[in-house]
């Protein structure tokens, strides 16, 4: 009982030790892993916004697994010469048979007028499978193919700064290229068909595009693997979509979520044994996508959600104000709007909730509401007082109501029953240059409350009577 | 009836001597487009006179977009040759103004109605240059000229279906061209889009512009354009819209599958010696 506490302590202790040496890249190892990733991160975060725009993110898919077979041809060519496998040889073959992959899907889809989706998943499938078979013929051909299953799941860990330097280049190649092609890359990936009238090369430019995804899969081969390279090209421009909706904050927005997910998933998969580092890699974009996707000032589900309850809760306010306007309008007790706004008389909630049909518990929401804001007095006996602010913002209201009841009335032949309801959904959404047309429409110059020109309101009740 | 003439016999028109001292905006002849061998257009043959405002006009697939990019390069010919203003279009290119329709792209897309205006000035830009302060002037001009400047900030998805058509002219615009070809710039878009639009088009076309217009209204079509291209991927008639916007047209050019098929027939008939 007591050894087994003793040795989890000293497994965190181990572990946090493990972390701390890493955070502070006491390491060269880790140096050199880290600064490989983050380059490759910021490469593929910087490129995805132009693959997710351009629509061709599946054909990157298609390329990364069309690199294997490459990388188990490249190995048994150099066995069959009799040499030690060399990390540039896999690569290049990597980039070849990726590249294959790529013009084989174009090939089914132009040539043999095979559909896009049918094209991906044929190739997809096909240069894998040839890739696995032919990594098991590798394994079996005597060479040392230890490291070749890495490309699969990617491991960082194995980097050289040699590769740190790979990871360099390309990024060197695609900020080079994206920098210098922004506004070539931007009107393909927007309106290809204006790019051809103004005479574009889209086709060249296209080719650009996939042969820098061919770049930065074939780099990032042994951070992340074949399989889930395509996730840190996607995935983080995903995420910057939903902060942004502009191009010019999404490219390094993406790029810098890149760099973030490459080095948290770093971290995770050296500090946890046998943690593959493409896999964690991938679900720290992940994570950044999750929180994106709930937060993101653009996009994000709470925004909007945020944005559509306060619209709802500004509708019941205008609501009640305006009941308590008609309200106090039938007993002719509205306050005088000129000279000095005194406040309301006191409005009954209970016979509000009875003119309108509302639920108590709602309308006491609303009241509070509107209290806080100094529109109205509520007082603790059910009973409600504009103040002279909320009579303003209330005859406003009313006012806006009414423009519109009578628009419809009056030019859109709305009969007299609809029009009630019909402005009430649409008053919401007026802007004030609406309303000045409206006004202006109605020959309503003077800002005053209109007639009232509906009846519904003037039904005598009980305690008017 | 100089520009009067139906697809059965679409040689050369007899330009007279003047109208060869005014450059001819467009010119077809002897198109043949198809896609996967299925015929689009057939044997075209086309001039469009200066400063005309063109409706082309015809059933669904009747080939009308397929004639606009045909102008532009855009698809490959099968055979014939186009000529704008007396050259092959990649000559004349910054001359030309072409307008897709606006469902052709993802205006989802993360950008505002200037930065896809200014993109109308990337083709007279160049390779690796950016768009500069003049070119924002220019988009900023065009944008108010089909009156949304106020939205020029705006982020495109938040745009409605007449703003984004307007942007697309505004596009248009910016490029400074001396033929415009629309596809369907009035495809659902509100009344006072479609006016301004109009308007547009007659200012372009009193500057000396030509404006070459795919449109699906026939109502309209009087009143809006002075030429008129019947198309069903022959030509049935072109020429101005006082002379081939007759009822006998407009039956050829939507009841023409059924005619073609008597034609065959009747031709196939002679053929084996029966008797028409």
């Amino acid at each position: 009982m007591m050894a087994s506490g003793l040795s989890a302590v000293v497994a965190e202790l181990a572990l946090s030790e493990a972390l701390w040496r890493i955070v502070w890249l006491r390491d060269y190892n880790t140096r050199i892993v880290l600064l490989g990733t983050v380059l490759l991160g910021l490469a593929a975060g910087q490129l995805g916004v132009y693959l997710l725009l351009r629509r061709r993110v599946l054909i990157g898919d298609a390329i990364s697994h069309a690199t294997l077979p490459g990388v188990a041809i490249a190995f048994l060519w150099s066995v069959s010469l009799g040499q030690e496998k060399s990390l540039g040889l896999l690569l290049f073959g990597a980039a070849v048979s990726g590249s294959l992959g790529g013009m084989a899907v174009l090939f089914l889809r132009h040539a043999a007028k095979i559909r896009e989706d049918a094209a991906l998943g044929i190739v997809l499938s096909v240069f894998f499978g040839a890739g696995v078979v032919l990594l098991s013929i590798a394994q079996q051909s005597g060479g040392n193919a230890a490291g070749l299953e890495s490309f699969i799941y990617g491991k960082a860990a194995a980097m050289t700064s040699e590769d740190v330097w790979l990871c360099g280049a390309a990024a060197a190649v695609v900020f080079l290229t994206t920098g210098l092609l922004g506004k070539e890359l931007r009107i393909l990936c927007f309106d290809s068909e204006l790019a051809r009238s103004q005479g574009w090369p889209v086709l060249l430019l296209d080719a650009l595009l996939i042969g820098l995804v061919v770049v930065v899969t074939v780099v990032g081969l042994q951070a992340v693997g074949l399989i889930l390279i395509i996730a840190l090209l996607v995935t983080p421009a995903s995420s910057a979509r939903f902060w942004t909706h502009d191009l010019r904050l999404m490219l390094p927005l993406s790029a810098v979520l890149g760099a973030i997910s490459c080095t948290a998933g770093t971290i995770a998969s050296a500090t946890v044994d046998k943690l593959p580092s493409g896999a964690a890699i991938v679900l720290a974009a992940c994570a950044l996508f999750m929180v994106s996707f709930a937060f993101g000032t653009q996009r994000g589900v709470w925004w909007r959600l945020t944005r559509m309850w306060e619209l709802r809760r500004e509708q019941d306010e205008q609501h009640l104000l305006r009941a308590m306007v008609e309200h106090l309008e039938a007993r002719a007790a509205l306050p005088s709007l000129t000279g000095e706004l005194k406040s309301s008389e006191p409005v009954e909630l209970a016979s509000l909730i009875q003119e309108r049909n509302w639920p108590l518990h709602k309308v006491r929401r609303w009241a509070i509401r509107l209290s806080q804001k100094n529109l109205v007095v509520f007082s603790g006996d059910g009973r409600l007082q504009l103040t002279p602010r909320g009579l303003l913002r209330a005859v406003e209201y009313v006012r806006e109501h009414r423009l519109l009841e009578r628009y419809l009335m009056e030019r859109a032949s709305a009969h007299v029953s609809q029009a009630d309801r019909e402005a009430d959904y649409l008053e919401h959404g007026l802007l004030p240059e609406h309303l000045a047309e409206l006004s202006d429409a109605l020959h309503e110059k003077v800002p005053q409350l209109p007639p009232n020109p509906h009846p519904h309101d003037i039904e005598p009740t009980a305690d008017s009577k | 009836m100089l520009f009067n003439q139906t697809s059965s016999t679409a040689a050369a028109i007899e330009t007279p001597a003047c109208e060869l001292l005014v450059e001819r905006p467009l010119s077809v002849r002897d198109v043949t487009v198809a896609y996967h061998r299925k015929p689009v257009l057939w044997n075209l043959s086309l001039d469009i006179p200066a400063r005309s405002l063109v409706g082309i006009v015809g059933p669904n697939g009747a080939g009308k977009s397929t004639l606009l990019k045909t102008v532009v390069d855009m698809v490959p010919r099968i055979s014939g040759e186009v000529q704008v203003f007396g050259q092959r279009y990649s000559k004349a290119r910054s001359r030309v103004a072409y307008v897709p329709q606006r469902e052709t792209v993802d205006w989802d897309f993360p950008a505002t109605a200037l930065d896809v205006v200014q993109m109308g000035t990337y083709g007279q830009l160049g390779w690796f240059r950016r768009a500069g302060q003049a070119e924002r002037q220019r988009a900023l001009e065009a944008l108010r000229q089909m009156e949304i400047e106020h939205l020029a900030t705006r982020q495109i998805s938040q745009l409605s279906g007449g703003q984004q058509q307007r942007t697309f002219l505004a596009r248009a615009l910016v490029q400074r061209a001396d033929l415009y070809l629309m596809d369907e710039p009035f495809a659902a878009v509100d009344a006072s889009t479609e006016r301004a639009i109009v308007t547009l088009m007659r200012v372009l076309q009193t500057q000396g512009k030509t404006i070459l217009v795919v449109h699906h209204d026939l109502h309209t079509v009087p009143s809006y354009f002075d030429y008129l291209v019947l198309l069903n991927t022959r030509l049935v008639a072109a020429g101005p819209t006082s002379e081939v916007f007759t009822e006998d047209n407009l039956q050829k050019t939507y009841g023409g599958k059924l005619t073609l098929l008597e034609e065959v027939g009747e031709a196939m008939r002679l053929r084996d010696g029966g008797s028409p």
